[in-house]
């Protein structure tokens, strides 16, 4: 664990993995909870969690370079389920690239228990993990102007789901018509980091 | 029952409505937002006796007009500009009585980009997420504003204040702007890092709420791997592949995976949101405090 100062009061601190960066998260969490870290904002990502608005960043570094950070404790929300079509335009491509027919896909990615590894890109957008590091796909070479509210996509160890119409380069294997996002309703993000995931197939092709 | 809105006459080219922002949905992909030049958008709600948490309009370069339902105090300060009522000029910088009907126009900035316009009650639309800020990179709160739009003013609480004009900085002729290293410099070459802040850059036009973008040379990567996505923070110097630093203003997205290899403090920004493209800069590096 490294924590680097990001200019005067905030701290990136980097893992070597994204299971330790979710462990680092929950304990940072439970940290704040119990009044023992004062800070803005903890932002969790691929390998690393933000730590920013802190009064005393270099006092902070030192407490976690002296701190053991336990293993991300068993998660106790419920899970999230997304009922899924897939049908997206890239199964085919995904497919190829698993060396599965593109039923498996299906069956594969609706077997798998995700959680929400971090979020970014857009309000609502979760960056999931759960797939086994033998599926990670390649971004399309071409990114879509336009990918529908609702899409699943996949890139790189991730699954997402984009909350609204936007361009990206991910590739598309379904559609969900749940709302990922709904500023009217608390809480407005449907994932949050470490939310668990599963799709559900529902009928479709 | 007193009908408290404003009708916009005159858009201009990008006025959104700003507060002081969603700061805390960092971690749901949500940006900060708030106004650019936060020291303008405070000093015009002082003046026309609002909170300084209160929703004010944000112009860019060409200004707006909006004529008001009730009789309101306006104050318009931030890039400096002409400011009539019904044509007739009023103060910058200075509250204003602006009667029902009559139209407040705020006109192009003189200097600098953004002019700031707070009516007493300030703007109330709806907030999203505690806040009423537009922002442009996500989407969420008011739209930008549009000629025949109305907007909701609420209820003034506090008297104006009494002053006739208030000091204000004078946007930036040239852009100097302190810059911590890091987080991520050592991704740079060693002469990458001597480049960017010894050579002169510009503030490029394709700066927006989201970075200000600059013209001038590329800095050259010592790593070239990618770097998986993480959390930024408002200042970030991050450099995409073309090598020409962009520092993130309030817009900015949360997360980000290209190297950021300084960062600039926010009492810096503020001149930053006000340097019109082509402006001077100057990244100064600074021990870290």
């Amino acid at each position: 664990m490294r924590a680097l100062p990001v200019g005067d009061d905030a701290l990136l601190v980097e893992v070597s993995s994204g299971e330790e960066a979710q462990a680092l998260h929950a304990e940072l969490l439970r940290r704040r909870a119990e009044g023992s870290l004062t800070v803005r904002e903890i932002v969790p990502a691929a390998r690393t969690v933000l730590l920013d608005g802190l009064t005393d960043p270099a006092r902070v570094a030192s407490d976690l370079a002296a701190s053991q950070v336990p293993p991300a404790p068993p998660r106790a929300r419920d899970v999230v389920e997304l009922p899924v079509r897939y049908d997206g335009p890239d199964l085919v491509d995904v497919a190829a690239h698993w060396g599965v027919p593109p039923h498996e896909v299906a069956r594969i990615h609706a077997d798998t228990e995700f959680s929400v590894a971090f979020c970014g890109f857009a309000p609502g957008f979760g960056y999931l993990t759960g797939l086994p590091p033998r599926y990670d796909v390649p971004r399309r070479a071409t990114p879509r102007t336009a990918v529908p509210a609702g899409a699943v996509a996949l890139a790189g160890p991730y699954t997402g789901v984009y909350p609204r119409s936007s361009p990206g380069g991910w590739q598309l294997i379904g559609t969900t018509d749940t709302v990922l996002w709904d500023h009217t309703r608390v809480p407005a993000a449907l994932l949050s980091p470490g939310t668990r995931v599963r799709f559900v197939p529902v009928g479709s092709s | 029952m007193t009908d408290r809105a404003l009708c916009v006459v005159r858009a201009g080219a990008l006025t959104t409505v700003q507060d002081l922002g969603r700061a805390g949905h960092a971690h749901l992909g949500v940006p900060r937002s708030g106004a650019l030049d936060g020291p303008a958008a405070a000093l015009v709600n002082r003046l026309v006796g609002n909170a300084p948490e209160a929703a004010v309009l944000e112009t860019t370069l060409n200004g707006c007009a909006v004529r008001p339902r009730s009789t309101v105090t306006a104050a318009v300060g931030g890039a400096p500009c002409r400011v009539t009522v019904d044509g007739r000029p009023v103060a910058w910088g200075a509250p204003v009585r602006v009667p029902a009907g009559a139209l407040l126009d705020v006109g192009a900035a003189v200097s600098g980009v953004r002019s700031y316009v707070a009516v007493s009650g300030g703007i109330t639309v709806e907030p999203v997420l505690g806040s009423r800020s537009t922002d442009l990179l996500s989407g969420l709160g008011p739209p930008p504003l549009t000629d025949g739009a109305v907007l909701p003013l609420g209820t003034p609480t506090r008297l104006h204040a009494r002053v006739d004009v208030t000091p204000q900085p004078a946007p930036p002729a040239e852009l100097v702007l302190r810059v911590t290293p890091g987080p991520r410099d050592d991704w740079f070459t060693p002469e990458a890092v001597r480049v960017f802040t010894s050579r002169a850059y510009r503030v490029s036009p394709a700066s927006n709420r989201i970075g200000l973008r600059t013209d001038g040379p590329a800095l050259e990567r010592a790593l070239t791997r990618e770097l998986p996505s993480e959390g930024v923070v408002l200042g970030a110097v991050q450099v995409p592949p073309d090598g020409r630093p962009v520092v993130f203003l309030a817009d900015h997205p949360t997360t980000g995976g290209y190297p950021v290899i300084a960062v600039v403090p926010a009492a810096d920004l503020p001149a930053a949101a006000q340097a019109v493209p082509g402006t001077p800069i100057r990244f100064v590096a600074v021990r870290r405090r």
